[in-house]
């Protein structure tokens, strides 16, 4: 049983690129995950980040959290400045201006920046295929501006522009699926309950030299769904378990490998958090029909 | 029976969003921004409760597209942004010129040029209102200076759009926007509501560009039975692409007429103490609201002085101001930008009289005694 003999916390890396004393909410599961993230990079890595919560929260000059070199930049341009850093250093290495070194290139954004008015240059990105990890930190919403609803919201969830009775009826937009069509080296599903698979996923998308990777980092947010700070990791957790959110791998955007199991009902999951509260039994059993279908196709998929 | 009236306590966010409704709006699309959002949460809950439609898009862009469409199809629609969304619409909004669909965007305007001051006011996209596009374009800018004055300009900016075929852009700041004042709202019934002319001519004869004396054409929703077609092309009466230079001409000749030989309908300015002032102040927005305590505090050390408020920013107030000359002697434009509007006062009198600029764009408002300490005498 030597699965007992090692407290797993024991093997995380101890550096902190991504530091405390940011301006995060209380229970912030996105900025426990960017730490994770951080920890997983290392320090040769340069970020841009699209405007949203963790740039604000993270950047009030003359304080930062980043002890790597980063970059804010417009909403919609992570992928496009991250894509010219990639292409420049590497032009600058070529002619010997500065030492050669392998260095992460990252680019990260919310849900809203990198589904909704971010995918063009992200597309564009990927076509080019710069040597970058792409981490999409998603909240379901675009909670710096106040809780508006964005295209990574889920079907059912409340939000400020799907208010109350008129929760959202469209579907979240699967960002996995057009990142895999692709054809990319690397695309995973992520979350910071499960900070061992995380890291892990981080460190492999590290390890790839070529191609954009991408991760889709899930992040509880107790301000935007309606729920206590402290069931952050909780809630997280249900995500995965309740196979909202499963964690899964995706090579070359064929090769499908499943990292999570779980069958927890998704009524356990929904009815954790305010934003979901106006939904009945009967849409329940709607999104649990619609979690099924999705996870036999995601099965299917692995099958191969 | 008596008119019922309702007080209410509301931002200026808010009551852009009643007044859109009264004008009759019933179509928005829009993206989360700073500090234009509250425009849109009212209009989700508010829209749907009158069959009308409420759509956040995936970007600026696709925003000012889909308001293009909905009015197109007949509806009166709006969209609401701030400084970097307002950026990203702007080839649409030269569409909506072109092709001449009415339809309203509103821009509360924070500090830029780019991600800028997203929480803290600025007055600095005048000219990007009038000019932001490309091309030759007419356009209709209005400026409130109160919440109440939002829910009028803002109906109002429906009425010029319908009755002008254009796009009207409706500048509120970030103080306007997010200050919480009382508002009368009036019965819906008893608001001028203008919606655009339709054609009288059968669907085989309508031309949607007709050179009407106006220089407006009626227009016709789509689905109505009537075929014609729209486009950004530069196009003849009929809607289809003409490279004739003829037509070219005849065609962006009429843009711009339609709106000139309106103007004095559509600028309006409101005169406060201007009757017998000797030293004047243009001011607009939220900025006028300081210039007009400027002007109560320089009135009771007996100076005379007035404000000349701007509520229609574009086309210019020149004539309204050179009504002025002779009597006024200096003038003073306090503005949150660096001169955009001094400038063309200063064009309007051609050195008549001096012009005195107060500029402040590090995202703190202009207080009254800065404007005070500046009144000459």
């Amino acid at each position: 049983m030597d699965k007992f003999s090692v407290f797993s916390s024991r093997l995380v890396d101890k550096s902190e690129n991504f530091t405390s004393g940011h301006r995060a909410c209380q229970g912030c599961a996105e900025a426990l995950a960017v730490r994770h993230v951080m920890k997983a990079l290392g320090r040769d890595t340069i970020v841009a980040m699209a405007t949203g919560c963790m740039e604000i929260i993270s950047s009030p000059l003359p304080l930062t959290s980043w002890k790597v070199p980063w970059i804010h930049n417009a909403f919609e341009n992570p992928s496009a400045v991250i894509s010219r850093c990639e292409s420049g250093m590497k032009a600058m290495m070529r002619k010997g201006k500065i030492p050669q070194k392998k260095i992460n290139f990252v680019a990260m954004g919310g849900d809203g920046a990198t589904a909704d008015i971010g995918m063009g240059p992200l597309s564009g990105a990927l076509e080019r295929g710069h040597d970058m990890v792409y981490v999409c930190y998603d909240n379901e919403a675009y909670m710096n501006t106040g809780v508006q609803r964005s295209s990574s919201t889920p079907w059912g969830a409340s939000t400020m522009t799907t208010p109350g009775a008129s929760w959202k009826r469209t579907q979240k937009k699967n960002i996995v699926e057009i990142m895999a069509a692709h054809r990319i080296p690397y695309t995973a599903t992520a979350n910071i309950a499960f900070p061992e698979d995380l890291e892990r996923k981080l460190r492999k998308a590290r390890s790839i030299r070529s191609g954009l990777r991408f991760i889709h980092l899930f992040a509880s947010c107790p301000t935007g769904w309606g729920f206590a700070p402290a069931d952050a990791i909780k809630i997280s957790r249900m995500a995965v378990l309740s196979r909202a959110f499963p964690l899964y791998e995706v090579e070359e955007g064929e090769r499908y490998t499943i990292n999570s199991g779980g069958d927890a009902p998704v009524y356990d999951y929904l009815r954790m958090q305010n934003r979901f509260r106006r939904l009945s039994d009967g849409d329940i059993a709607m999104i649990q029909e619609h979690v099924n279908r999705e996870w036999e196709r995601l099965n299917r998929k692995a099958r191969g | 029976m008596a008119e019922e009236k309702k007080i209410k306590v509301l931002t200026g966010n808010e009551a852009c969003a009643e007044g859109a409704l009264a004008a009759g709006m019933r179509f928005y699309a829009g993206y989360p921004i700073t500090p234009s959002s509250e425009v849109a949460e009212v209009l989700a809950e508010e829209l749907p409760r009158l069959g009308g439609v409420f759509i956040q898009m995936e970007d600026e862009i696709a925003s000012m597209g889909a308001i293009i469409g909905a009015s197109l199809a007949g509806t009166k629609a709006m969209t609401a942004t701030s400084g970097p969304g307002f950026s990203l619409m702007q080839e649409n909004i030269g569409f909506a010129a072109m092709a001449e669909v009415p339809c309203v965007v509103v821009n509360v305007m924070r500090g830029g040029p780019s991600t800028g001051l997203p929480t803290l006011p600025a007055q600095a996209d005048v000219m990007q209102a009038r000019w932001g596009t490309h091309g030759d374009h007419a356009i209709i800018v209005l400026a409130p200076f109160s919440v109440a004055e939002t829910f009028d300009l803002t109906v109002r900016a429906f009425n010029l759009s319908e009755q002008y075929r254009t796009p009207v852009i409706l500048l509120l700041d970030e103080i306007i926007g997010h200050v919480n004042e009382r508002v009368t709202i009036v019965d819906p019934g008893s608001l001028e509501i203008f919606n655009r002319i339709v054609p009288s001519d059968p669907p085989d004869q309508y031309k949607p560009y007709r050179h009407t004396e106006s220089g407006v054409p009626p227009m016709i929703a789509y689905g109505e039975g009537y075929r014609f077609h729209v486009t950004g092309l530069a196009h003849d009466e009929t809607g289809f692409p003409t490279n004739s230079a003829a037509e070219i001409g005849r065609m962006l000749e009429r843009h711009h007429r339609k709106v000139e030989q309106a103007r004095d309908h559509i600028v309006q300015v409101d005169p406060f103490m201007m009757e017998d002032a000797e030293i004047g102040i243009v001011a607009y927005g939220s900025t006028a609201r300081s210039a007009r305590h400027a002007v109560r505090l320089a009135r009771e050390t007996g100076k005379r002085v007035g404000l000349l408020r701007l509520k229609t920013l574009w086309p210019f107030a020149d004539e309204e101001i050179r009504s002025y000359i002779g009597q006024v002697k200096s003038w003073i434009v306090p503005e949150m930008n660096l001169g955009q509007m001094a400038h063309e006062v200063e064009w309007a009198l051609a050195g008549s009289a001096p012009v005195t600029r107060l500029n402040k764009v590090n995202g703190d408002p202009i207080s009254p005694p800065e404007i005070y300490q500046i009144i000459p005498g």
